[in-house]
């Protein structure tokens, strides 16, 4: 057996006082070897960050290492000072981080920050770290490299980026290689590009990888070993087939429970019920650039469709456009057939109430100010009710949707991030809708939490005979709750149809695409 | 409250609500400590701890006049909490409306406030005042109206950007697809998320404008003599300010520690401002 990397041993980081817990960290022991990947998995809050932090000398303000070590080639890194770190970073553990925008210099051309790590870290000459640059990005499976040196980062796509953060990673050859989430922030289909790239690294060069992952899918792709952590500590851990064939720990075995399945339920096939909204010919326009190209929907009463997507598709744009707050510029929206486009002024704020959205974010969709009770009765009361119904309805509402009867006088900061989206669930539904818009509205949340309001909005959604459009990146999100999904790139309709005959037998190539690039295929 | 306490504990923001906090409470008080009548001729050109003639006894001394010092400067902090709590309040009134309005409108609206704003800012701020009070007047009501107009469009910049940020949320999305009003998205859902950077700016233009106040009066165009003046009372000593210090001394002294208490007191919100935005 080859000798460990990085030993990480009983490693603890204590919180500040007051915190909810004492330690962000707590007894960690872990090991990596050459040519393996250690997949760290973690809902948020497990302390995942922190531990990557730790490792690369750079714990968060007000945390410190309480215990433990972290050995590597017969040093322990926790008791670096700020000086050796400098030497040690980039040269022996390379760091990819979540969002490639924000690791690179927009003021600089990737050829020149390529160049500064071996400026830092070697004495090569300048011609000689110009070849190298060359190299690396010809490694990264670039296309045109020369183009790729002369850009700047905001000329090149996210995935282009990622891929030139990890070539700056790997200038120097680092044994180790540290990645936070360096693939949450990409399209699905760039996804199964990066994660295939870093497979190659372990592969053919032998790099030790710490990968940290929220993303089970992710995990199923590119796991040698695997580590669960929940709050601090670490639960399970043990070879990826292991871990996610027969896990040992009630917490791995609901985490992998949690993950949606590709697989779509049998739906009853649409009836003939007039729809509850219609979309035709709808075309949008930013400036001279064409956003929408003649999108047709059409939904029933307690249907579910399913706008599936990549980042630029437009999806949000529809969006958007269906609930007014940007016009398009040609098209008709009906709900339940009434012309929403022509409305103007009070007619368009008396018709809004039918067609409402829960947001993405559920940190910024409620008013920090405004206490949650008030906050939903001020919705039923827009809708007519009156103010006694309007209460009583909002009790309802908060039953309805799991919170408490304490939740009325509480404020938004009180609640977690599924508790919020219920918040805003409870408060659409406050206004009797025809029609629910949600936009990426489990995107942002923890894959058990994501279940949950999954689960609450399939069970409303039958219950109240909703029309709801779901908006999603995620396929896996998508065959769980719809009955029909519509296949969108670049503004047009690519490929419709039901649930399970577009996710089973996809017709368009872009659909066989997206669905190759689903992360975990093979596993779940 | 329970959050304000640590902050009101720590000793810089404690020096700046002592001092900010003492000179309201001597301007509420002015009548029971001013020992004498800020206007009544006592004795020219006493020093500070001396007694007069008739044993009267002057804490800070008296100017040329023969007006007791002290007794000027406790009267002038109440012109000085006075004016410059109006001031800077119509101020805000102005900026808050007209930022709301322009943040939330945007297109031609804001375009022409945000003009407007700026043609007024690009005068220097003292120009600006002379004209306004030599065309009209050296009076209360318009060093109020000189300091609205010079200050309202900084406010109003500062509220515009706050609300341009706010508006992009999605909660005020979801209040426009609610159907909720206009005027009730400003003023439920903008306005109130507004407050905390804004009670830091309050707290600062307040001593900016206590500072405003006594550099009219230094110039001569504050409040007509007799009135009992910071500024002006620097003014009236500076020709003998070096055979007799104690004329400018002691006013220098009050502006200052007024806009230091101000500007301390500024610094505590702010720390407790982002530790509220860190928590939430």
């Amino acid at each position: 057996m080859t000798q460990p990397l990085l030993q990480i041993r009983n490693l603890s980081v204590a919180l500040p006082k007051g915190a909810d817990r004492p330690f962000a960290v707590h007894d960690v022991s872990l090991e990596v070897r050459p040519a393996e990947i250690l997949c760290v998995v973690g809902e948020s809050g497990s302390g995942k960050s922190v531990l990557t932090a730790a490792l690369m000398g750079a714990a968060p303000k007000g945390l410190r290492v309480a215990a433990g070590g972290a050995l590597m080639g017969g040093r322990d890194l926790l008791t670096l000072s700020e000086r050796q770190w400098r030497d040690i970073r980039g040269k022996d553990i390379g760091m990819i981080f979540q969002e490639p925008m924000a690791s690179l210099n927009p003021a600089l051309t990737v050829a020149r920050q390529i160049e500064e790590v071996f400026e830092l870290h070697s004495d090569y000459s300048r011609a000689e770290r110009a070849a190298r640059a060359r190299k690396l990005v010809e490694e990264m499976h670039l296309p045109e490299p020369d183009r790729i040196l002369k850009s700047f980062p905001h000329q090149l796509s996210g995935g282009q980026c990622q891929r030139v953060v990890i070539a700056m990673a790997l200038a120097m050859n680092p044994k180790l290689l540290i990645a936070d989430e360096p693939t949450t922030a990409l399209d699905v289909t760039t996804q199964a590009q990066v994660l295939k790239l870093i497979r190659e690294l372990r592969d053919n060069h032998g790099h030790g990888i710490i990968f940290i992952t929220h993303d089970l899918g992710v995990v199923a792709d590119i796991a040698d070993r695997i580590a669960v952590m929940r709050r601090g500590e670490v639960v399970e851990v043990g070879s990826a087939k292991q871990v996610l064939t027969s896990p040992q720990h009630d917490y791995t075995r609901a985490l992998i429970a949690a993950v949606p399945s590709l697989v779509p339920h049998d739906r009853p096939s649409a009836g003939t019920e007039a729809p509850a909204l219609e979309v035709t010919g709808l075309n949008h326009c930013y400036g001279v650039k064409q956003v929408l190209h003649d999108i047709a929907l059409s939904v029933a009463p307690g249907r579910v469709l399913s706008i599936v997507g990549e980042s630029g598709s437009g999806k949000s744009t529809i969006a958007k456009n269906l609930i007014r707050l940007t016009d398009p510029t040609s098209g008709t929206i009906s709900v339940a057939g009434q012309a929403m486009l022509d409305l103007k002024g009070g007619a368009l704020r008396r018709m809004r109430r039918r067609i409402q959205m829960i947001f993405q974010d559920p940190f910024g969709s409620l008013n920090p100010r405004r206490k949650v009770g008030p906050m939903i009765a001020r919705a039923a009361m827009l809708s007519g009710a009156s103010r006694t119904e309007a209460v009583t309805r909002t009790k309802e509402l908060l039953e309805l949707v799991g919170l408490q009867s304490s939740a009325y006088d509480r404020r938004p900061a009180a609640f977690s991030g599924g508790q919020r989206q219920r918040i805003g669930i409870a408060r659409a539904l406050a206004m009797r809708p025809d029609v629910l818009i949600a936009d990426e509205s489990v995107s942002a949340l923890d894959v058990s939490v994501q279940a949950q309001v999954l689960d609450l909005l399939a069970d409303l959604q039958k219950r109240l005979s909703l029309a709801v459009v779901f908006i999603t990146h995620d396929l896996r999100v998508a065959a769980q709750i719809s009955d029909e999904i519509v296949v969108m790139s670049q503004g047009h309709v690519v490929e419709r149809g039901p649930a399970s005959q577009v996710l089973t037998r996809p017709q368009h190539p872009y659909t066989r695409d997206l669905i190759e690039a689903a992360p975990g295929r093979g596993a779940f | 409250m329970k959050t304000l306490f640590p902050y009101l504990t720590k000793p810089l923001v404690l020096v700046g609500g002592v001092l900010a906090l003492g000179w309201l409470l001597v301007a509420i008080l002015a009548p029971l400590i001013a020992p004498y009548d800020p206007l009544q001729t006592l004795q020219p050109l006493t020093k500070p701890m001396t007694v007069g003639a008739k044993g009267e006894f002057f804490l800070f001394g008296t100017d040329m006049l023969g007006r007791d010092i002290f007794s000027r400067l406790v009267w002038g902090a109440r012109t000085v909490v006075i004016y410059s709590t109006l001031a800077t309040l119509t101020a805000y009134a102005f900026g808050l409306i007209l930022g709301l309005v322009a943040g939330y409108a945007g297109g031609r609206t804001d375009a022409v406030l945000s003009f407007l704003a700026n043609v007024v800012l690009s005068f220097p701020v003292l120009v600006l005042y002379i004209v306004i009070i030599v065309v009209i007047g050296a009076s209360p009501v318009n060093i109020v109206i000189a300091v609205t107009f010079s200050s309202a469009p900084a406010i109003f910049r500062i509220v515009r950007g706050i609300t341009i940020d706010i508006a992009s949320r999605d909660f005020v999305k979801a209040a426009i697809t609610q159907g909720e009003s206009t005027w009730r998205i400003l003023l439920v859902d903008i306005l109130p998320n507004t407050t905390g950077p804004l009670s830091v700016d309050f707290c600062l233009r307040l001593g900016y404008t206590a500072i405003t106040i006594g550099t009219l009066g230094f110039l001569g165009l504050g409040l007509p003599p007799p009135t009992p003046d910071w500024g002006g009372m620097v003014n009236e000593g500076r020709s003998m300010a070096i055979a007799f210090p104690h004329l400018v001394i002691f006013p220098c002294i009050a502006i200052s520690s007024l806009t230091l208490g101000l500007s301390l007191l500024a610094d505590g919100l702010r720390e407790v401002n982002d530790a509220k935005e860190r928590q939430a």
